[in-house]
């Protein structure tokens, strides 16, 4: 008797129907993933406290103002974004324990023992209504990069040359009490005339 | 006996395509692995901002969006030019719907992610920070007080 072959399956419609998957996820689908500035907002404040301003000594403030020509002002002088990172440095570190720049305090703090540092210090960040949302965003970038650069100063010096990210977990937490992150958004107010559309 | 070839009769196999769909099969998981679903479609013209120290959103799961922007050409008959605050697929009739629209995703969260939850702002660079600060106050109000400012990555630094 002759043996039957077994007919082997056409799969050339295989091509087609991958085709089909393929392009179905790359339309449904986007690449992007998403990065950004990541920021804690305060709570919401109750109607009785809103009138009372909170005590905090002027030598730790650094105000920063951005107005509606995306225009900048820290501490009463203009100033341009290039220059905010290090003007903010010197603030959140004050190396040189200047009596205009934020006080010290001694804390105790794990890895490094007893330290002085500025714990009062408050960076707070005030816009305009008509302030655009990109000069505002260089303005956190500008602060938030002092932080870092300082972070891992500190990184470098204590832990043999690491950076900030290169760190354990515990030592990133004595780091960032070393450097605690400050950025006040502070309430809406309007300076100047307002031109920022609203809803 | 002699064998003579015939005229041009030697042809050119076919091109074997069997391991076509393995390629195809191969891009498609490649995709597949790499890239997420569209959250929303956008109804607003998104530049993002650029800025340099940007930290990645770790858990998506975790995210919900609020996209602020001009609306799309389309879109701009019905809904003027000014910025608008779209709320996933309509846009904001007043700054109080951001506030009902996170409660609302809130509650769909599972419990032990609620804490956690990130609102990301994704707006466009052009927006004036008015519309931007009454959505913030909104997220204050409504204690969503984990924001994420979605940027896109600059390469030079000042």
């Amino acid at each position: 008797m002759k043996k039957r072959e077994i007919q082997e399956i056409n799969a050339s419609s295989m091509a087609d129907i991958s085709f089909l998957l393929l392009i179905f996820f790359l339309v449904t689908t986007s690449m992007a993933t998403d990065k950004g500035l990541f920021r804690t907002l305060p709570p919401p404040v109750e109607q009785k406290k809103q009138n009372e301003e909170i005590e905090v000594n002027k030598r730790n403030i650094m105000l920063v103002l951005v107005n509606s020509s995306d225009k900048l002002m820290v501490n009463g002088e203009v100033m341009d974004v290039m220059s905010l990172k290090e003007k903010a440095k010197e603030f959140i570190d004050n190396p040189a324990n200047k009596e205009n720049l934020p006080e010290k305090e001694t804390v105790d703090i794990d890895y490094f023992g007893k330290c002085r540092i500025t714990t009062k210090h408050v960076i707070s960040l005030q816009n305009d209504r008509g302030t655009s949302y990109q000069a505002y965003i260089a303005v956190q970038n500008e602060l938030v990069a002092a932080y870092n650069e300082l972070r891992d100063e500190i990184s470098a010096k204590k832990f043999e040359g690491r950076k900030y990210s290169q760190l354990t977990e515990s030592e990133q937490e004595a780091v960032r009490k070393y450097y605690p992150l400050k950025i006040s958004e502070a309430e809406p107010k309007n300076y100047g005339q307002v031109t920022g559309g609203a809803q | 006996m002699a064998k003579f070839r015939k005229e041009g009769g030697k042809r050119l196999p076919a091109i074997s395509t069997a391991s076509l769909p393995d390629i195809i099969f191969m891009l498609l998981f490649f995709f597949m692995t790499t890239t997420t679903m569209k959250e929303n479609t956008m109804m607003v013209d998104l530049k993002l901002p650029e800025a340099t120290e940007l930290t990645k959103l770790e858990k998506k799961s975790l995210a919900k969006y609020v996209y602020i922007g001009v609306p799309k050409r389309e879109l701009q008959k019905q809904n003027g030019t000014e910025a608008r605050v779209q709320l996933d697929d309509a846009f904001a009739k007043k700054p109080a719907d951001v506030g009902v629209y996170i409660a609302k995703k809130r509650d769909a969260m599972p419990e032990s992610d609620q804490p956690l939850m990130i609102v990301s702002l994704k707006v466009d660079k052009d927006t004036k920070m008015g519309v931007v600060t009454d959505v913030k106050q909104e997220l204050r109000k409504a204690y969503a007080c984990r924001i994420y400012y979605t940027a896109n990555e600059r390469s030079n630094s000042y």
